[in-house]
């Protein structure tokens, strides 16, 4: 067993040969968009990622599914088509799965891929000197907790659902190229919670907030508190830990925003970073150089 | 007046976004009273009234109930720690023993030296003589008012006001019992008898 329980990664990696080691990773979740199409591609995307982050490509996958009898099948046929595309798109093998009759829908993949032993990406392991790049913008729990009040515009939202059904296939691909240190996924703790899986001891993210890239719109909706339970759990976790420079309500909560499906961190060398993020910048979903690793300062984040 | 929400079994942003509506549509200095049913809603309704500079105070009544309370103060400050559990009680009109006049001067000085204050009470109970300080003639009335609006509870003894014939001449805060009073003291992190 090469990762496993001891450390913050959301995947077990296991050496098979010299050459191979299997990543394994299942995610599950409640729908958070009405359309069930949709919904499967984001389950699916939000559970591929983990291989991403990992280094690693994917192989098969198993569908997981929670879905009430009494509910109209063609929901369940929809969910499942739009997770047997993701897992087409990413190159693996849907062989089955596991469904329970139960009061509520949830929906996900058990997923195995490959990565050379040598090749692993852990979450933590970033260099001082590194910088940090965020392949996706944030905000995604803001818009949807301002769509579930209705205050939310089209643009926004369909930008948020174009966000979360997007794989870190791309970005996984391009970032193998280069001296990257360490990479993670951004999901439930948000932005903050996942650079600080990154930060090792005698180390200090500085995070240029300017840079951070965001859904148009959700600073706003931050601004009207159209926050979530969960953001706040993630303050309170990243409590001492965090210091911020400068008082920004909106940006602290976006920091702080759990997000489904997110984008990658990639920690990579000062000298590879432009060149990564040029080359990230050719996909459609544009990427930041968003944060740097110095010798400790005290915090475990400084956010300037 | 009493604002009242009930978001006993609803999720966040659900109490915040009720709160804040609710808050546009009320007078200065009404206070906006928010049921919820677990501690993360109550930071996060704590943020609202930060953001937006009113004072609050949250109170756990057991393990699934919350009372946060929210008072739209005319006077924005920014973090005040008014929701520290501490309490202010005046028992006579005059501050420490010997001169009248002194301890009188005494008294109105305190008063408005609490009014600067970065961590403010949370509540101030006035009685015996205290009763005075709350009512018609009394000299610490601006500074009271100051209080009021930044949010300290201002609590005067109803049995002492009845005494003193003051019932009718009570020009901040509330009127309160002994029951009342025995209960907060008995709450309080703090009490501060100057």
């Amino acid at each position: 067993m090469l990762i496993g329980y001891e450390s913050s990664d959301d995947a077990s990696v296991y050496k098979l040969t010299d050459d191979i080691a299997i990543v394994n990773t299942l995610d599950f979740f409640s729908p958070i968009v009405e359309e069930p199409y949709l919904f499967g591609k984001i389950a699916a995307a939000n559970a591929l990622s983990d291989v991403y982050a990992m280094g690693g490509e994917v192989k098969t996958a198993l569908n997981i599914v929670s879905f009430p009898e009494k509910l109209n099948p063609e929901i369940l046929k929809e969910i499942l088509r739009g997770g047997a595309e993701k897992v087409q798109e990413a190159g693996g093998v849907l062989s089955g799965g596991h469904s329970v009759n139960d009061e509520s829908i949830k929906y996900g993949l058990s997923v195995t891929g490959i990565v050379h032993p040598n090749k692993i990406l852990a979450n933590n392991g970033c260099k001082v000197g590194d910088k940090v790049i965020l392949t996706k913008p944030l905000g995604v729990g803001i818009v949807m907790s301002a769509k579930r009040m209705n205050v939310v515009d089209l643009e926004e939202y369909n930008e948020a659902v174009y966000l979360m059904q997007a794989l870190n296939k791309y970005a996984a691909e391009k970032m193998l190229k280069y001296d990257v240190s360490a990479c993670t996924d951004v999901t439930g703790f948000g932005f903050l919670g996942h650079l600080y899986e990154m930060v090792s001891k005698n180390q200090t993210i500085v995070v240029d907030s300017k840079n951070v890239p965001f859904i148009k719109g959700s600073y706003e909706h931050a601004k009207e508190f159209y926050i979530t339970g969960l953001g706040q759990k993630n303050r309170n976790f990243l409590k001492g830990k965090v210091m911020f420079e400068s008082k920004d309500f909106a940006m602290e909560e976006i920091l702080f925003d759990p997000q489904t499906s997110g984008g990658l961190l990639i920690a990579v060398s000062e000298r590879h970073a432009d060149t990564l993020l040029q080359d990230l910048n050719e996909l459609d979903i544009k990427s930041k150089i968003v944060a740097e690793v110095i010798k400790s300062k005290g915090y475990d984040i400084i956010v300037k | 007046m009493l604002n009242k929400i009930n978001a006993i079994g609803e999720n966040c942003p659900i109490p915040v976004i009720n709160a804040k509506n609710a808050l546009k549509d009320m007078e200065v200095n009404q206070t906006l009273c928010i049921l919820v049913d677990n501690l993360i809603a109550t930071e996060n309704l704590s943020k609202l009234a930060g953001e937006l500079g009113y004072a609050y105070f949250v109170d756990r009544i057991d393990e699934n109930q919350y009372e946060v309370r929210i008072i739209k103060s005319s006077i924005l400050f920014k973090n005040s720690k008014t929701h520290e559990n501490s309490i202010v009680v005046i028992s006579s009109d005059v501050m420490g023993e010997g001169d009248k006049e002194l301890g009188k001067a005494l008294l109105k000085g305190f008063i408005y030296a609490l009014a600067e204050l970065e961590n403010l009470p949370r509540i101030i109970i006035f009685y015996n003589s205290g009763a005075y300080i709350t009512t018609e003639k009394s000299q610490s009335l601006d500074d009271l008012k100051l209080l009021f609006e930044k949010g300290v509870e201002i609590l005067t003894c109803g049995a002492c006001l009845n005494f003193y014939d003051l019932t009718d001449k009570l020009v901040v805060g509330e009127v309160t019992n002994m029951y009342s009073i025995a209960e907060k003291l008995s709450k309080a992190e703090k009490v501060i008898k100057p």
